[in-house]
C-alpha cells in the first residue's frame, strides 16, 4: 500500500538508474544515515561502541570486501584472515614509522598495501578455479600468518611478538590508544563504512562490476564477449583486498588496540568472514551488512539474554550459543540458500503487493 | 511492526542489565569453553570458591561482601574486550584475564579507566616496573623469573656448570610462548649453554616435527612454554621418543594434572616450575569443604578442588582479598573503589603469618610490593610429577631468580613501552 513504485515518476535516465528506485527506500536510507551520524554518537557508551558497533562496522567492511571477490567475481577465498593481518601489520608499521601521519591516511595506505599483496596472491586465479583456488588462498592465509610470526621486523622486534597501537589522533581527537572517546571511534569507522559501501555499491553497478559478474557467471563466455580475465580477476582481488586491509587496520588499531597474528587473524577469521558472506547473501551489499550483523551481534545478544537476563552459568550459555547459532545457520541455508539478502528481497516483493496480493 | 518490536527487544537485551552495586566486585574473565577450557575451568573455580568461602565464613572482606562476576572469554581477545566493557561499569576492583593476549589489550584500557589488573605469572613481564605500568601488577612471579628458575634448576643439578649443554625450548607460537626467549638468550650467553627454539602453532596438537628435531639434535634438556592441549601432546611425544622426563621442565602453565595424567606412567618424573604450593594438605581446604562444598555453593562441577590450577585460582583470590584488606586499612573505609584497590595492591605485603592466618601456611613465597616493583619477590619453586601416587610434589623451596639479568630486561622493555606511549616514569 505504502511501499510501491506507483506515483514515483522518473523523467531522466539518471533517476531511472539510481540505487534505490523506490521513494520509501530512499527515505529509509537517508534516515539511517542521519540516525547513524547525528543521533547514535550522542547516545552510545563504551560498551555499545567496543562490544557491538565497532565489530559490526569493521566486519561489514571486511564482508563487503570478500563479497566483491567471492560474491561478485566468483573467486572463493580462504585467505581473508591473512589479508586482514596484512592491513593490521601495515598500519602498525606506518603508525610507528611515521608518527605524524593522519590515521585516515594510515588506514587507506594499509588498504593499498593489502591490495598489492592481494594481487600477488590473486595471480594463480588465472590458472586455477573453484576448490583449487580456495586451497591456493588457504596457502596465502598460512603463509602470511607464519611470516608475521617469523619476521621480527613486522612487530618492531618486541619481545612477545604482539603489536600495540600507539596513540594517534584525527582532527585533534584521539582515535587509537587508551583515551579514545567512544563516539570518535564510532564516527571514524562509520565514515569508512559509508564511503566504502557507497563505492562498492556503485562499482558493482559499473563497467567493472559487470565484468566481474560476467567472469563469475561463465568465464569462457565472458572472455568471448571481450572481458579480459586478467584485468577483471586481478581488479577484483585488488579491490577486495583493499577493503579487507582497511578492515584489518581498523580492527587492530581502533577496535582491539593490540593484536597477535595467530590469535586475531587465524584461519578461523577467514571462515568467519566467509560465513558472513554466505549467511548475508553472495553478491549483495546489503547482505554483507546483514551477515556481519548476524555473526557479530547475535552471539552478544544471546549471551546477554542467557547470562544477563536469565542468570545462567557462563559455560552453559556459551555452549548454547554455539548450538543456537549453528542451528540457525543450517536453518537459514535450508530455507533460504541465498542468504539474508534474498530473504529481504522476498519481503520487499511481498510488501509491494500488501495487503492485496491478488 | 513485528520487526521494530523485535528490534526494540533486541536493543534492550544488548544493553547489559547493570546490577545493583555490590560491595566488592571481582570480575572473572574465565574460559570454561574452547581449546583452553581444561586450564580455565579449575582456575575460575578456585577464584570463585575462595570468595564464596570468605563470604560464608567471615561475612565478607572487612565486613563487605565480595561478588564474583563471571564472563566467558573462550581465550578469545574479541570476547575479552566485550567482557571487560560489560563488567567495568559494575564497580570492578581488579581484572585477572588469565590470557596474555587479553592482558595486552587491557593494559591501555585499564590505565585509562583507572582499574588495576593483576596478571599473576602471565601477561606483559615488564609490567613489573610499576613506575611505567601504574595499574598492572604481576606479583609474585613473571615469565622471566620462570625462565631463570628453569636455568637455575639446571645449574643446581649440574653442580653449577652448564657450559656447552643444550637446552631446547618448545613454545606456543604466540605472545605468551615468545615471552621467555629474550631472557633465555641472555642467560644462554651468561652461562654458556646452547638454546634451540622450537615453536608450536596453536592449538598445539601437531608436534611431530618439533620432536623429530629434538630426537635428531639430542638436547640435554627441554623447557616448555605450553598451554591447553599442547602440554599433554608434548609430554606424550617426549615419552614416545623416550626423552628422560626428569630433563623436561615446563613453565607453571605446563604443570597441571591435565597435562601429565593423559600420558600415564610415562609422564613420571616430569618437572615444572611453580610459584605456589601443590596439593590439598592445607587447613583452608577443610573450610572449603565445610562452607562451600557441603553447602552446595562450589563453583563449576566442584571436582577440581586441590588441583594445581584450582590452587592457583585460590591463591590469586587470596592475594586479591589481602589487597582489599590493605586498601581498607589505608583508606579507612570498607567500601573501596578501584583506585583504592590499586593503592592496596601497591602496598601489599604477604608474610608467612598472613598466609598461615588464611589457612594456607607456606602456600606461596612471602613478598612485598612497591611502586618500583610490581613484580613481587620473583622466587620460584620446582614441582615434580609422581605418576604412581598421581600427585605433584614440591621438590625445591621458593628460590630467588637471576635479578640482574631480568631487571635489566624489564627496564629496557618497559622504557620502550613508555616512549612509544608517551608515559613519564614516576610514582605519583
Amino acid at each position: 500500500m505504502f511501499y510501491r513504485e506507483a506515483g514515483d515518476f522518473k523523467t531522466t535516465y539518471a533517476e531511472d538508474n539510481q540505487t534505490f528506485p523506490l521513494k520509501l527506500d530512499r527515505i529509509g536510507y537517508y534516515a539511517i544515515l542521519l540516525v547513524g551520524f547525528l543521533v547514535v554518537p550522542f547516545v552510545i557508551d563504551d560498551y555499545w561502541v567496543s562490544a557491538v558497533l565497532l565489530p559490526f562496522l569493521i566486519y561489514s567492511i571486511a564482508t563487503i570486501g570478500l563479497n566483491i571477490l567471492t560474491g561478485y567475481c566468483g573467486q572463493v577465498s580462504l585467505g581473508s584472515g591473512g589479508f586482514m593481518a596484512v592491513g593490521a601489520y601495515a598500519s602498525y608499521k606506518l603508525m610507528t614509522s611515521f608518527p605524524d601521519l593522519s590515521m585516515i591516511i594510515v588506514v587507506l595506505l594499509s588498504g593499498a598495501i593489502t591490495a598489492m599483496v592481494g594481487i600477488v596472491f590473486g595471480l594463480p586465479s588465472l590458472r586455477i578455479k573453484g576448490f583449487y583456488l580456495a586451497v591456493a588462498t588457504l596457502a596465502a592465509q598460512f603463509f602470511l600468518v607464519w611470516m608475521f610470526n617469523k619476521v621480527e621486523w613486522f612487530y618492531n622486534y618486541s619481545a612477545s611478538g604482539q603489536i600495540n597501537a600507539p596513540e594517534r589522533t584525527v582532527f585533534g581527537f584521539n582515535i587509537t590508544g587508551a583515551e579514545v572517546q567512544p563516539f570518535v571511534a564510532y564516527l571514524f569507522c562509520l565514515s569508512f563504512v559509508v564511503v566504502l559501501a557507497w563505492a562498492a555499491r556503485n562499482m558493482t553497478r559499473s563497467n567493472t562490476g559487470r565484468r566481474w559478474m560476467a567472469i563469475r557467471d561463465m568465464d569462457i563466455a565472458a572472455e568471448i564477449i571481450g572481458v579480459n580475465p586478467l584485468g577483471a580477476k586481478l581488479s577484483a582481488f585488488a579491490v577486495s583486498s583493499f577493503y579487507i586491509g582497511v578492515a584489518g587496520a581498523l580492527l587492530f588499531s581502533v577496535y582491539l588496540g593490540a593484536a597477535e597474528v595467530g590469535e586475531a587473524f587465524g584461519i578461523s577469521k577467514s571462515f568467519l568472514l566467509l560465513f558472513m558472506v554466505i549467511i548475508g547473501g553472495l553478491g549483495s551489499i546489503f547482505g554483507s551488512f546483514a551477515g556481519a550483523a548476524f555473526m557479530v551481534l547475535f552471539p552478544v545478544l544471546l549471551k546477554n539474554i542467557m547470562v544477563g537476563q536469565l542468570g545462567w552459568a557462563t559455560d552453559i550459555a556459551a555452549h548454547f550459543e554455539f548450538v543456537i547459532v549453528g542451528a540457525l545457520i543450517i536453518i537459514f541455508l535450508i530455507v533460504e540458500p541465498h542468504g539474508l539478502a534474498a530473504l529481504w528481497r522476498v519481503t520487499k516483493e511481498k510488501l509491494r503487493l500488501w495487503p492485496f496480493p491478488h | 511492526m513485528k520487526l521494530t518490536k523485535f528490534a526494540a527487544i533486541a536493543a534492550a537485551a544488548l544493553t547489559v542489565a547493570s546490577p545493583v552495586l555490590a560491595d566488592l566486585v571481582f570480575p572473572s574473565l574465565s574460559y570454561r569453553t574452547g581449546p583452553y577450557a581444561a586450564g580455565g575451568i579449575p582456575f575460575a573455580d578456585g577464584y570463585a570458591d575462595y570468595f564464596t568461602l570468605v563470604n560464608e565464613r567471615d561475612g565478607g572482606i572487612g565486613g563487605a561482601k565480595a561478588k564474583v562476576v563471571e564472563c566467558e572469554t573462550g581465550y578469545n581477545t574479541e570476547k575479552g574486550v566485550e567482557c571487560y566493557e560489560s563488567t567495568k561499569g559494575m564497580g570492578a576492583l581488579v581484572y585477572q584475564p588469565l590470557s596474555t593476549g587479553i592482558t595486552y589489550q587491557l593494559i591501555p584500557k585499564t590505565a585509562a579507566d583507572g582499574i588495576p589488573m593483576h596478571t599473576m605469572g602471565y601477561g606483559r613481564t615488564s609490567a613489573a616496573n610499576g613506575k611505567v605500568f601504574r595499574n598492572v601488577f604481576n606479583y609474585p612471579d613473571n615469565y622471566w623469573n620462570g625462565a631463570s628458575a628453569i636455568v637455575n634448576h639446571l645449574l643446581e643439578i649440574n653442580g653449577g656448570d652448564i657450559k656447552g649443554k643444550k637446552l631446547a625450548l618448545v613454545y606456543h607460537n604466540s605472545a605468551y610462548g615468545k615471552e621467555p626467549i629474550r631472557t633465555l638468550e641472555a642467560l644462554a650467553e651468561k652461562h654458556g649453554f646452547k638454546l634451540t627454539l622450537l615453536p608450536v602453532d596453536h592449538p598445539g596438537q601437531e608436534q611431530k616435527s618439533q620432536w623429530l628435531q629434538i630426537r635428531r639434535e639430542r638436547p640435554d634438556y627441554v623447557a616448555m612454554w605450553g598451554w591447553g592441549v599442547m602440554n599433554p601432546t608434548a609430554i606424550q611425544e617426549a615419552a614416545n621418543i623416550r626423552f628422560p622426563m626428569e630433563n623436561f621442565i615446563g613453565i607453571w602453565w605446563s604443570g597441571s594434572e591435565n597435562d601429565v595424567k593423559p600420558v600415564g606412567m610415562a609422564a613420571d618424573g616430569y618437572k615444572a616450575v611453580t610459584f605456589h604450593n601443590v596439593g590439598s594438605d592445607f587447613p583452608i581446604f577443610a573450610d572449603i569443604q565445610k562452607y562451600v562444598v557441603d553447602a552446595g555453593k562450589a563453583a563449576g562441577a566442584g571436582d577440581q578442588i586441590g588441583t594445581v590450577l584450582y590452587n592457583r585460582g585460590l591463591y590469586a583470590a587470596m592475594l586479591a582479598a589481602e589487597a582489599v584488606k590493605k586498601a581498607q586499612a589505608i583508606h579507612g573505609t570498607k567500601d573501596i573503589n578501584a583506585s583504592m584497590m590499586r593503592d592496596g595492591m601497591e602496598a601489599l605485603e604477604i608474610t608467612e603469618d598472613i598466609m598461615a592466618a588464611q589457612g594456607m601456611p607456606g602456600f606461596g613465597p612471602s613478598f612485598k610490593v612497591s611502586c618500583e616493583n610490581h613484580g613481587g619477590s620473583g622466587t620460584v619453586g620446582v614441582q615434580q610429577w609422581d605418576a604412581k601416587a598421581g600427585k605433584w610434589n614440591l621438590i625445591s623451596d621458593f628460590k630467588p631468580t637471576d635479578g640482574d639479568v631480568i631487571g635489566a630486561l624489564i627496564k629496557e622493555d618497559s622504557m620502550k613501552y613508555a616512549t612509544e606511549n608517551n608515559i613519564t616514569e614516576g610514582c605519583n
